[in-house]
């Protein structure tokens, strides 16, 4: 039995890294495994995760489900559901490692899928909102499934366990990716379980995540109006909802996200250091989406189709560094765990509060 | 005697330290292990590598040098000592720091000597090379802060609110301008030749180690900043 946050509570540090490739190299996942495991001691083993972009190349066209299932009943009623909305073009157990340190696993399903086309038009919804329903559909209607990735050409590995073993129990040596994200999780307030460990994710948006958010409870409400269900009572799941609202249905930018998210304060914005025009910009997001406004420490990384994210609070109350080396950019709680697996750096900073670091791949010459 | 600490955890790596009989101690290949030095008195511990976060926590009288960067709360509590770092460090360096020494040759993260004090002998000093993040000195009540914004070029090298909830001790700031956005709680002044003379013997620890040249950091414009006894402070945090 998959137990939900709030049905049982265990008595906050974590650990965050993520590199990106900026030409597209695919790179393999024993690499983020190993920069997350010199931070081993900001977790606790109550929960470990990975994300990789570009890892499924050769379905690059499909969404990439990952499922986990409480039972074989929960499977049958998922894949009836699956059965009626997608073209499932390849279905299979995702690989996985026997290991002593991950146990009590749920059943662990990978699915590609493609909407049915004639379903997708009498949605008259876009794909991808087509899709992103269907998702908060399976999680909040079928009892025991959760879907807990679903973007194209990328995949959410997670589990409760240190994140190291969490690489070897999923075998990540045997998957490449232009960009990976990892998590290692001491969760202080809610229970470490398989769903609750991160990232968390919803179509090719994913995010690890450092802290803890005092709004929650105001973001989630305005969320839901949306459609989003935040019923895995963890704070991080929501943040993952706002960069799918902000972005793909509003249409913002990633910088103007960080300015909504992570405000300035009203003194700051009211001190003269901004521009006239961005200041008027600065406080039509704060009125227009004082809801979403992110308060309590955090450090986030974004992944998202084609690049990374990452953004502290504005108090800056979590640890985040940053370096760049040739065409890569690393980003990551601790120092140590960028050179850990790149000793040499062009650059290495640390990010002010507030101040987003985006990153994209190059275009193609 | 020369301790590598490859591969090796926080916990076995602080145990070799101390029970390490030489007082003259390097630690090679350090990535990440916390608490190095931690509460250790008498020592001379050289890092060469990544140091973990709580570099030299509760430190007792030792002196601790790394060829490096550092990570976040260097210093966390100390007691005594020095700490030397060869590069940047992270956020809240210094922080509840009850005396000794602190030398960033770089740059600092935020929150740089928040919470420290003084008690009579026990009196704690921090130098920064370079800039350092916002909040310095938050909630400073006692000691000396200094940074020397050497690399930039007479701006301010402190971020906002700094000296949020300051009660106590100096700070002294390097720069052509005051600090803007200072809480009512703090008196900002141009430092005259007496602060100077109190703080030329840290800034000439800092040079010697890191080769500069005290003279020419000295004859730069300080602002020292002190908690404003007029105004005592009641804002409890900033606004939201």
């Amino acid at each position: 039995m998959l137990e939900k946050e709030g049905q049982v509570r265990i008595p906050a540090g974590c650990a965050i890294s993520g590199f990106i490739s900026r030409d597209g190299n695919r790179i393999c996942g024993d690499k983020i495994v190993k920069s997350i495991s010199y931070m081993h001691d900001r977790s606790n083993g109550l929960g470990g995760g990975f994300a990789g972009y570009g890892i499924y190349p050769e379905y690059k066209d499909q969404y990439a489900f990952h499922i986990f299932y409480d039972s074989n009943e929960s499977r049958v009623e998922t894949e009836r559901f699956l059965d009626r909305h997608f073209d499932v073009v390849n279905l299979s157990r995702i690989p996985t490692k026997k290991h002593p340190r991950i146990t009590n696993e749920p059943l662990i399903w990978r699915y590609f899928v493609t909407p049915l086309p004639t379903k997708l038009a009498a949605s008259q919804l876009d794909e991808r909102e087509f899709v992103a329903q269907c998702v908060i559909n399976i999680n909040d209607r079928i009892n025991g499934a959760y879907v807990f990735s679903s973007g194209k050409n990328m995949g959410v590995f997670k589990a409760v366990g240190y994140p190291e073993d969490v690489g070897e129990f999923y075998r990540l040596d045997e998957y490449a990716g232009y960009a990976w994200t990892a998590h290692g999780r001491y969760p202080t307030n809610t229970p470490g379980w398989w769903g609750g460990a991160h990232p968390f994710a919803l179509l090719d948006y994913t995010i690890v995540h450092n802290g803890e958010i005092s709004s929650y409870d105001a973001n989630r409400r305005y969320i839901e109006m949306y459609g989003y269900k935040c019923n895995l009572l963890t704070d991080t799941e929501v943040i993952t909802y706002i960069f799918d609202f902000l972005n793909r249905k509003q249409k913002l930018s990633f910088e103007d996200i960080a300015k909504i998210i992570a405000a300035p304060f009203w003194s700051e914005i009211d001190s003269g250091k901004f521009s006239e025009s961005e200041k008027q910009k600065l406080k039509y997001f704060r009125n227009v989406f004082s809801s979403l406004l992110i308060t309590g420490p955090f450090s986030i990384i974004l992944g998202f189709d084609g690049g990374l994210m990452a953004l502290n609070d504005r108090l800056k109350l979590r640890s985040m560094v940053a370096a760049e080396k040739d065409d890569m950019v690393y980003l990551a709680s601790e120092e140590c765990a960028i050179r850990a697996i790149c000793p040499v750096v062009d650059r290495i900073w640390s990010p002010r509060g507030g101040e987003p670091i985006i990153v994209k791949l190059n275009e193609k010459k | 005697m020369v301790i590598n600490a490859n591969e090796v955890g926080y916990y076995d790596l602080n145990k070799k330290i101390v029970e390490c009989t030489d007082k003259d101690i390097t630690v090679t290949g350090a990535m990440g292990q916390r608490y190095i030095g931690c509460g250790v008195s008498g020592k001379k511990i050289t890092v060469e590598g990544t140091p973990g976060n709580a570099l030299g926590a509760y430190l007792d009288g030792s002196t601790i040098i790394v060829h490096g960067n550092g990570q976040d709360a260097i210093g966390d509590t100390m007691n005594d000592g020095e700490i030397f770092i060869h590069g940047n460090c992270g956020d809240t360096t210094g922080y509840a720091m009850r005396s000794g020494k602190i030398f960033v040759k770089g740059n600092a993260g935020y929150r740089v000597g928040i919470h420290m004090k003084e008690y009579h002998e026990f009196f704690p000093k921090i130098v920064i090379g370079g800039r350092v993040g916002d909040f310095l000195g938050e909630y400073q009540a006692g000691g000396i802060i200094v940074v020397l914004g050497i690399g930039c070029d007479g701006k301010v090298p402190v971020g906002s609110f700094c000296g949020t909830g300051m009660h106590g001790g100096r700070m002294y700031i390097r720069s052509d301008d005051a600090p803007q956005g200072l809480p009512v709680q703090v008196c900002c002044e141009v430092a005259d030749d007496s602060d100077k003379a109190n703080i030329r013997e840290y800034v000439d620890e800092f040079a010697k180690n890191f080769g500069y040249d005290t003279a020419t950091l000295l004859k730069g414009r300080f602002y020292k900043l002190s908690p404003n006894t007029a105004s005592p402070y009641k804002q409890l945090y900033t606004h939201n």
